[in-house]
């Protein structure tokens, strides 16, 4: 990952203003609401559960922005109404000038070839009737090639993600975790894509392993000059891999900062508190860790109001009166939060780690 | 695998001092293997360390390391391909390999108890939360039932759940993750055993979340003063709570120490290698270090150092013998031929 | 890097089979192992065998001596009587061959009807599952109004309108039996469809009945097998026992519910006409559904071999 933010140059003057021409991805006001509850005698709903509350995200060509939230916060359904894979409830998704959310179907085929996605469960992201060859040539399906040249392209791409050969004919259960990911990153990459959605790509992985895909990751970014929407929930990998970080929590966006912004100067409440929740082994002394109240709440027919109230620490009336807006922080235009009472934190306790210079 | 074990026989168990009061649970040279289609492999193998009085010991490694089936071993509740073929396990004193079933009942729970990853599967879900506290107490024929209703309430306000009276009669379904983990820590602390076993206790749970039950954890550990086994594949974690560490690596424990010299001069390869792979503590812009190569398999195991095959460290002796845990300067146990001085770099 | 090319051989050796063949070999070790299903597989083999010779004995007009042939000299005779190897029934008629007709006869229907519910509730039970919405509200209603009608409702409607016989009761067992075996796949196809590898397809622009037919299909094969094998089951204890009532198969063809009902009247004389077909029926429900539990286990996706 470039270690300069890049990004932020080219970041909107402000988060839930008028589009960028340097984005390669836009989303606007992006929702979506299941049916919580059904009754009556046509079986209508009668309470929704908002997932995902007007999402606002841009992402320019060749950054990582990563999302990062607890289970259930809607991350994993933002990505997936991104790649069109479940519908919106409203909203629209911009890549690259592509109206995404009403392509027809040439337009998601065309969409299909550049945006694709890796998964979490390397055990669930392969077929296990299928073999190696016929799981990555499935991406090839499109391009017209024939028989022979398929079979040599797949070589190729086993080779892109130093897989030997040989393992074309094997089929998904003789290999390991972290074999998967890259037989499930191959079958990505088949398409030549130019944005790539990992939904928390080295969660199922052991330590050892982790530190190796993440370096792959990497190498594949450079290499193809990829843009990665990163979406995982352990902010020590956040912050190796990040350009930029938009912290979620219950559907909403509630902060989104460039990664050293965000890890230095934490300004959510939520954020704060996720940032000293998170176990190190690098903080010395007794920790100081700002833990917060209870559970996370359900959002089932959320009030008008800010949806971490019931657990928040600087919590005002005003926080129950409104939904506060994801605004420019004072003084900057790259640093975005959303929050009627925010407070940066005294230097010295911020963050997860011990230093960041 | 014939002659790596041989080669461990011959070495034989480290020496030990017998058990004092001041260690409550004490493991020595526990072998347990699990039978495969292809023979029977230890997943366990000589695994010795113990438990000081009110202690937190941090069990560490990566998946299939071995470390649950020790746990399980402890408890004796083995799965049916698994065996424990050698070793003794003494709680108080007490050899617990020895005892029959019967008594072993009645020592779970009471002395040792364990709590497991996912707290769904570990509760009984057609039985409310009172009902599960009521009858683990009634179990251990301790009071009437008025008593036992009164003690679960307690136990449940303890562990920090909000209006334990009421939420004694909902069923676990209408509990939250985090709320079921307290009531499973609630059910194994009920009897106030000596030692605490916790297996992966907060990896199903939210950082937030994971905060709250460490902290309750360590929180019972001062009020209680009972001792916990800690096991977790999350470093952090356990540099957060735990006061001792064991490393296992591919069923033996490879390194032992007070979880300081752990984190900040780690001895062996191994252990350096987790730590340095480890995202927060590496530069950004810059590669994450790695161990090379890959984890043995069970049936693989090379019958010289099981780490060496992807150590950084190795020297000539890695290749013809199986090095056995020793003690090294300290408190610290150490399984390496070649320990090097590590000194961790802190931030970025 | 942790993968080495070279580690993935070390990581597949462990298992030495690979590749279709070697699941199939697989497969067949761990039918091996289930002294329960092999015993199965042995007595079903053996009845599609003896259901093959007796179809070729039903349908060759040179053969049906062998079943319709009537001696009365030599009615009721005993099991093992000489020439009649399991006896003869109240027309002195071999009950031996009459098996091996009304088993090769109930072969062909069970079979026939078992294809036709695999098909059909294959196809309902994922277009409902895949595609959802209208299509699955449609078809999940009808499998609902064919879940509610009782089978001899069916079957005395079906007799009435093309009379009593062997196609009524086809007709009803597959009208009805299709429906229970679409609700199971319609389940299962919409959980694979949550599965990641479908949204990866999904994402590849692969279209949707590659989906069903390369992603779907394959992995709902074993409840296919373990399904057809109760089915097969089924049909043949609903041929016999229609066939008991009256409503089945019209003498003078031979039917194993048919000889049942036809030898219960002699039970004063030998009871053994009405019990050989009966355990006969036994025999071959047990070897199927023994085949099934052993099927059911291979496929177990505990055991994550499939």
């Amino acid at each position: 990952m470039e270690i300069e933010s890049s990004a932020a140059s080219t970041q909107p003057s402000s988060s839930s203003g008028s589009g960028t021409n340097g984005s390669l991805l836009q989303v606007r006001g992006l929702s979506k609401s299941f049916p919580a509850e059904r009754g009556g005698l046509l079986g209508r709903p009668t309470a929704w559960l908002s997932a995902v509350d007007d999402v606002d995200l841009d992402i320019a060509a060749g950054e990582t922005l990563a999302l990062v939230g607890e289970s259930g916060c809607g991350k994993s359904t933002l990505a997936r109404m991104i790649m069109r894979l479940i519908p919106a409830t409203a909203g629209t998704v911009d890549f690259a000038g592509l109206d995404v959310l009403n392509a027809d179907r040439q337009e998601l085929l065309r969409y299909r070839q550049q945006a694709q996605m890796i998964f979490q469960d390397p055990y669930g992201s392969l077929d296990p009737r299928m073999n190696v060859d016929a799981i990555i040539a499935e991406g090839l399906a499109r391009q017209g090639l024939n028989k022979a040249k398929r079979r040599s392209r797949v070589r190729q791409l086993l080779d892109v993600v130093e897989l030997s050969a040989d393992v074309a004919d094997r089929y998904p259960h003789e290999f390991s975790g972290g074999q998967r990911q890259r037989i499930s990153i191959a079958r990505a990459l088949a398409v030549n894509p130019t944005f790539i959605v990992a939904d928390e790509p080295v969660s199922a992985l052991d330590v050892s392993v982790q530190s190796t895909m993440l370096n792959f990751l990497h190498d594949l970014q450079d290499r193809f000059g990829l843009t990665y929407l990163f979406i995982s929930h352990d902010m020590s990998v956040v912050r190796h891999v990040a350009d930029r970080v938009a912290v979620m929590y219950l559907g909403k966006i509630v902060e989104t900062a460039p990664v050293e912004e965000l890890f230095g100067n934490p300004l959510h409440p939520y954020t704060q508190a996720l940032l000293s929740s998170v176990p190190t082994v690098s903080r010395e002394g007794p920790s100081e860790r700002i833990v917060l109240e209870g559970d996370v709440p359900s959002a089932i027919d959320p009030p008008e109001a800010c949806r971490f109230t019931g657990r928040c620490f600087r919590v005002i009336d005003s926080c129950r009166a409104a939904v506060p807006p994801l605004e420019d922080s004072a003084g900057t235009s790259h640093h975005h939060v959303a929050c009627f009472n925010y407070e940066a934190l005294p230097r010295g306790r911020s963050g997860t780690q011990g230093n960041h210079s | 695998m014939e002659d790596g074990r041989t080669l461990q026989e011959q070495a034989g168990p480290p020496q030990r001092e017998p058990p004092v009061s001041g260690e409550p649970l004490v493991v020595e040279s526990l072998t347990t293997e699990i039978r495969r289609r292809r023979g029977s492999f230890a997943a366990v193998d000589n695994v010795s360390f113990s438990v000081r009085g009110s202690e937190i010991l941090g069990l560490v490694g990566e998946s299939g390391c071995g470390k649950t089936l020790t746990a399980l071993s402890i408890m004796r509740l083995l799965p049916e391909a698994a065996r424990i073929t050698s070793g003794r396990v003494l709680l108080g004193g007490r050899d617990l390999r020895g005892l029959r079933e019967a008594d072993m009942r009645g020592i779970r729970g009471k002395d040792v108890a364990m709590v497991f990853q996912e707290p769904m599967t570990s509760l009984d879900p057609s039985f409310t939360i009172g009902m599960q506290l009521i009858e683990t107490i009634r179990a251990h024929g301790a009071g009437t039932k008025r008593e036992a209703r009164d003690r679960s309430i307690e136990m449940l306000e303890n562990v920090g759940i909000p209006r334990a009276a009421t939420r004694l009669d909902d069923y676990p379904y209408q509990y939250s993750g985090g709320m079921r983990q307290r009531v499973m820590l609630a059910l194994a602390l009920l009897l106030e055993p000596a030692v605490l076993i916790a297996d992966e206790p907060t990896t199903a749970l939210d950082v937030t979340i994971q905060a709250q039950i460490l902290d309750l954890i360590l929180q019972l550990r001062d009020e209680h003063g009972m001792s916990v086994i800690l096991i977790t594949h999350d470093l952090g974690v356990v540099h957060e709570i735990a006061d001792r560490v064991a490393v296992m690596y591919a069923s033996e424990i490879v390194e032992t120490a007070t979880a300081g010299e752990i984190f900040r001069k780690p001895q062996h390869p191994y252990t350096q290698g987790l730590l340095r792979s480890l995202p927060e503590l590496a530069r950004r812009g810059t590669p994450l270090p790695v161990i090379e190569g890959r984890v043995p398999e069970l049936g693989a195991l090379p019958a010289s150092c099981r780490f060496g095959p992807r150590c950084p460290n190795r020297i000539t002796r890695c290749d013809d013998e199986h090095p056995t845990l020793e003690r090294a300067n300290g408190d610290r146990e150490l399984r390496c031929f070649n320990p090097t001085e590590f000194e961790l770099r802190l931030g970025h | 890097m942790a993968t080495r090319p070279a580690d993935v051989h070390t990581g597949g050796a462990a298992l030495a089979a690979s590749g279709a063949e070697g699941r199939l070999r697989d497969a067949f070790v761990l039918l091996w192992a289930n002294k329960v299903a092999l015993l199965g597989l042995v007595l079903t083999i053996l009845f599609l065998l003896i259901g093959m010779a007796g179809i070729v004995i039903l349908l060759h007009p040179g053969l049906h001596h062998l079943w319709e042939d009537q001696n009365l000299r030599a009615v009721l005779v005993t099991p093992g009587s000489e020439g009649h190897l399991l006896g003869t029934d109240n027309f002195g008629r071999d009950l031996l061959w009459r098996i091996v007709a009304a088993t090769g006869l109930s072969a062909l229907m069970a079979v026939g009807v078992t294809a036709f519910v695999i098909v059909v509730g294959l196809v309902m039970g994922s277009v409902a599952g895949f595609f959802g919405g209208r299509a699955d509200t449609g078809i999940t209603g009808l499998i609902d109004l064919t879940w509610g009608f009782p089978l001899l409702l069916v079957a005395v409607i079906f007799a009435g309108m093309v009379g009593k016989g062997l196609n009524a009761v086809v007709a009803a067992a597959a009208v009805i039996l299709w429906a229970g075996f679409a609700r199971i796949i319609r389940a299962q196809v919409k959980t694979l469809r949550e599965r990641e590898f479908v949204e990866a397809a999904r994402m590849l622009g692969t279209p949707a009945w590659k989906i069903l037919v390369r992603h779907m299909w394959p992995n709902v094969l074993g409840t296919v097998l373990v399904m057809a094998s109760y089915y097969v089951a089924i049909t043949i204890i609903v041929e016999a026992g229609f066939s008991f009532i009256g409503l089945g198969v019209q003498p003078p063809t031979p039917s194993l519910g048919g000889i049942i009902a036809e030898g219960r009247n002699f039970w004063s004389v030998s009871i053994w006409p009405s019990v050989i077909p009966g355990a006969t029926i036994a025999l071959i429900v047990l070897g199927l559904n023994s085949l099934g539990d052993g099927l059911r286990d291979i496929f177990d996706p505990r055991l994550r071999r499939f």
